[in-house]
């Protein structure tokens, strides 16, 4: 019933703003059309002035608003370029956007038509085209000499000490692979992937693979001050590994390894002094669409000292030796409470 | 060329074999050949435009229901209920079918509305009238290309009401997530219906843009040369001849698709464990789509733009009693965006894993169309200055296009940059651009030549008094929607997702999304203003009651008021100078059409 009379409500007032267009419509024939034309024009000219200041107050409230909720430093030293490129960028782009929007709304202001004026005609003029043609492109090679300086500084080879971890997207979680004491990480194969157990298809007859550990839980653990590489591949459709906090990005593509690196440069628990917020995390986002559970594909990325990550890691258990049980040796030692359980894939993805 | 005495042959056209004769056959045509299988443009213009809108109606309210539910995850809508049924149980979208919506609201908003609805309505419209020619040069091909569009679009409503509902892999369907059935419900039946629809889509939108480019090379008037042709002409030309070239390139992609999906091709599958086995595909490269879809998907941003800033630089020069300012630079920057329009698709693949050292040539290439359109902007600019503004809807709504234009013009430099794009890609900053440079500029182009040519159409004005409501608050109301997603974006808040509350990084975002949908679901009301408007001021609006009712010195306010099959009676007028001559005409005018001849001692532009 409410329903049914929302609906009557809002027909309601669509014919009485209706009424109000017809109405007007008929005064204006009684009064003379020009006379009306004027004095709406006017009435018009103030509205797009009054339009363009407050519009430029709301961006500074909007500002202000946002400014608290905005990501914290960049966690690495490209992504600290990020910014600075960024802010590079909006000025540049921010003093044309304010210049020509308010040339643009003052001219239909100051140029607006009255009683007496009349229009000047001025059709062309070279030089005038010319000028801007040419600040624009120059602005636009500053711009582009900044932004390939950067891309090549983020797609540079990673540095030769760097730690390689594996990330594989799979619907609707990340798996994360460490290479384990032998820092090699063995040979895989899609044909060989088994949810029970073998969650990334590693082929056991390589030998790198036997002290690989797996992440179910998307738990990507890196040493602050110490390059990671990461090499990205997907189960089954194209995911993208998002780190918002290091400005940085890559697709997750089937049949594809694809890689990207950085250098964490703030531990988690500094960043949580840093933002003030006790329950802060370094986020992995699911960037590309991936099918119901999207919006629920997160990994989490945990900067550690390299103490902490050393112990963290000796507390790990082998792939091989989590998903063989072996009854020979039962209780596997290194299994602490930290041990990932093999059901987590289910608790990370749909609710 | 003089086409005063060409023949169109049709069953509803005027037969002569000489122009003297048009105008005087009054024949009375049946109801199904002069409003349904139409061959004249203009009817079939209507067509397109009225189609245009009951989908950009349906879009615009998928919208609303997802902005909803992203809005209030916490809410029930009952009303949502009523109208989804099952997706929308206890008035709460399932993931699934918001990932539909949100698919379907792409598909219509880019293809059905903003590509056909567009080029389709004004193309149609504006060609023969502004070139001087009686119809297309195929009126029977132009038949054709609308009903291509009915039944693609048949097709695509089909495919909202399959048991699986209709794609859900966003508009842009990359595989392998639209080519499994496995991988989401999306890709079942409804994908098939959505590729068939977007296949017949490519036919119809060929055969339009053929006749669009051949009629204007051919069929133009006697004294119509290329460049006393107006800007609208030229922007509609550019966009067929982009729709032309790169369509094709989209139909191969989804054939391949197609043979993906049902007959066990890997072209874009490799490697892929799903559904609890291991698939044989192997070799294929799920990236190849990309490069096939953006091929077409970059030029179709154009494909969308130009027609919009045609229509924008005819209106300004119009109600500015100005001429366009720089007609040859707006020429040659069409030219400039046109080219670059082709060279630029890789950049919305910077993060697929692409070779950086190609990112860096297309991170060039794109920001180079930075250039013309700078000068577009300054033209209009210019136009502006010292011109006699008169503030009717039209003009307002290109005003507003000008606005638009440069506020998400200016944020493609971000994301043309691979090394800014490198974290904004795939964020809200994306969905913020894109929206307001051609989705809300595109539809302001758009609602522009409405209110411009809807006396050429109906013979009636629309109102102005609902022009204006509309006009402000959806100007507003686009800036308060889009502004703040910039924040959301730059903050890293990825775009598609159905809910952030789980999220440490984007769940402080709520309020303001909240905020968001509230304005999205009153701009969703503001247009329903319009759309009365429209239907209303087709029966009821006020009368035009001279040829020329604002003072234009372009061809089709040469046609009678309400101009029949062959719009001309009599001659075909000639044309003796350029488009936009708004200038003292010696009696106390302010512009001088088209057909006056030069005066003696005149220099021709």
């Amino acid at each position: 019933m409410s329903g049914f009379i929302t609906i009557l409500l809002v027909i309601l007032v669509f014919i009485i703003i209706y009424q109000i267009g017809k109405a007007s419509e008929y005064a204006a024939a009684m009064r003379g059309q020009e006379v009306v034309k004027y004095k709406t024009n006017r009435v018009i000219g103030w509205m797009l002035v009054a339009f363009f200041v407050l519009g430029v107050y709301g961006i500074w409230k909007c500002d202000q608003y946002f400014k608290p909720l905005m990501l914290p430093v960049a966690s690495c030293e490209n992504g600290v370029k990020w910014d600075s490129m960024f802010y590079t960028t909006l000025v540049v782009t921010g003093i044309v956007f304010f210049a020509t929007q308010a040339i643009l709304f003052w001219f239909a202001f100051r140029y607006q038509t009255t009683e007496k004026s009349k229009s000047f005609y001025f059709a062309h003029s070279n030089k005038l085209e010319l000028i801007w043609t040419t600040i624009p492109a120059i602005a636009m090679a500053i711009l582009v000499a900044i932004g390939l300086r950067n891309w090549a500084a983020i797609t540079s080879p990673a540095p030769a000490d760097a730690t390689v971890v594996e990330v594989v997207g799979k619907q609707f979680n990340w798996l994360v692979r460490y290479p384990g004491k032998d820092n090699e990480l063995g040979k895989r194969d899609f044909r060989k992937i088994n949810d029970a157990n073998n969650v990334l298809g590693l082929d056991w007859t390589d030998p790198h693979n036997s002290d690989d550990i797996i992440s179910q839980k998307g738990e990507l653990h890196v040493v602050v001050g110490k390059a990671v590489k990461l090499l990205i591949g997907s189960r089954d459709v194209i995911h993208d590994v998002g780190l918002s906090h290091f400005r940085l990005k890559m697709d997750a593509v089937p049949g594809i390894t694809t890689t990207l690196w950085f250098k964490p440069t703030i531990t988690t628990d500094s960043m949580k002094i840093i933002t003030g917020n006790p329950n802060f995390v370094y986020e992995i986002s699911c960037d590309q669409m991936c099918g119901k559970g999207h919006y629920s594909m997160r990994g989490t990325i945990i900067v550690e000292t390299q103490a902490q990550y050393d112990k963290w890691m000796s507390e790990q258990q082998t792939y091989y030796a989590e998903s063989n049980p072996a009854p020979a040796a039962p209780a596997a030692p290194a299994a602490g409470e930290t041990a990932p359980k093999v059901d987590s894939p289910k608790a990370v993805s749909m609710k | 060329m003089n086409n005063a005495g060409i023949i169109i042959e049709g069953p509803n056209v005027a037969h002569g074999a000489g122009a003297e004769h048009h105008g005087h056959e009054h024949h009375e045509q049946h109801f199904i050949w002069k409003y349904i299988f139409s061959q004249d443009h203009k009817m079939i213009s209507k067509q397109f435009l009225v189609t245009g809108m009951i989908w950009a109606v349906i879009g615009a309210l998928m919208s609303v229901f997802f902005r909803l539910q992203l809005g209030f995850p916490d809410s029930t809508f009952p009303i949502m209920e009523k109208f989804l049924g099952e997706w929308a149980k206890g008035g709460k979208l399932s993931p699934e079918f918001y990932y539909a919506l949100v698919t379907m609201h792409g598909t219509i908003l880019v293809f059905f509305v903003l590509t056909a609805g567009l080029s389709g309505t004004f193309a149609n419209l504006l060609i023969p009238i502004q070139i001087g020619a009686r119809d297309m040069a195929s009126p029977f091909m132009n038949m054709l290309s609308y009903w291509f569009f009915f039944l693609s679009s048949i097709i695509m409503l089909v495919s909202l009401f399959v048991e699986t509902g209709p794609a859900s892999g966003g508009w842009t369907t990359y595989p392998p997530l639209s080519a499994l059935k496995e991988a989401s419900l999306g890709s079942g039946l409804g994908m098939d219906l959505w590729l068939l629809s977007m296949a017949l889509f490519v036919v119809s939108s060929l055969l339009g843009g053929l006749n669009y480019i051949s009629t204007i090379l051919n069929m133009r008037t006697k004294g119509m040369t290329m460049t006393r042709m107006p800007l609208t002409i030229w922007a509609l030309f550019f966009t067929a001849v982009l729709g032309v070239l790169s369509f094709p390139v989209l139909f191969s992609g989804f054939v391949l698709l197609i043979f993906d999906r049902n007959f066990g091709t890997s072209f874009y599958l490799s490697e892929i464990f799903i559904g609890g086995k291991a698939l044989p595909h192997i070799g294929g490269s799920a990236i190849l789509y990309q490069h096939l879809f953006w091929f077409l998907g970059h030029p179709e941003v154009y494909i969308i733009m130009l027609p919009g800033m045609g229509m924008a630089s005819e209106v300004l020069s119009t109600h500015s009693r100005k001429p366009i300012f720089g007609y040859f630079a707006m020429i040659i920057s069409l030219i400039g965006i046109t080219l670059l329009a082709f060279l630029v698709w890789a950049h919305h693949m910077f993060v697929t894993g692409m070779s950086p050292f190609l990112g860096s040539i297309f991170v060039l290439l794109t920001l180079l169309i930075a250039v013309p359109s700078a000068v577009k902007v300054f033209n209009w600019l210019t136009t502006m200055w010292r011109g006699n503004i008169r503030f009717n809807p039209p003009m307002l709504f290109a005003i507003g296009f000008v606005s638009l234009f440069i506020s998400g013009g200016l944020t493609g430099l971000f994301l043309g940059n691979s090394a800014i794009d490198i974290h904004l890609h795939d964020t809200y900053f994306v969905v913020a651009h894109f929206h307001i440079v051609m989705g809300v500029s595109a539809f302001f182009g758009m609602f522009a030549g409405i209110y411009h040519w809807f006396p050429k159409m109906f013979g009636r004005f629309m109102n102005n008094t609902l022009g204006y409501i509309h006009f402000f608050i959806t100007l507003i109301g686009a800036y308060l929607i889009f502004w703040p997603m910039h924040y959301e974006g730059i903050a890293g808040m990825p775009r598609r997702y159905y809910d952030f509350s789980a999220w440490e990084s984007f769940k402080h975002f709520q309020d303001i999304n909240a905020f968001i949908s509230i304005i999205a679901t009153i701009v969703f009301f503001a247009q329903l203003v319009f759309v009365i408007n429209f239907f209303a001021s087709m029966y009821r609006g006020r009368k035009v009651t001279t040829m020329n009712p604002w003072g234009s010195t372009t061809l089709e306010w040469t046609t009678p008021i309400n101009p029949g099959h062959g719009n001309w009676e009599g001659d075909i007028p000639e044309v003796y100078r350029w488009p936009y001559d708004y200038k003292d005409d010696g009696n106390g005018g302010d512009f001088i059409s088209q057909t006056t001849p030069l005066r003696p001692g005149e220099e021709s532009h």
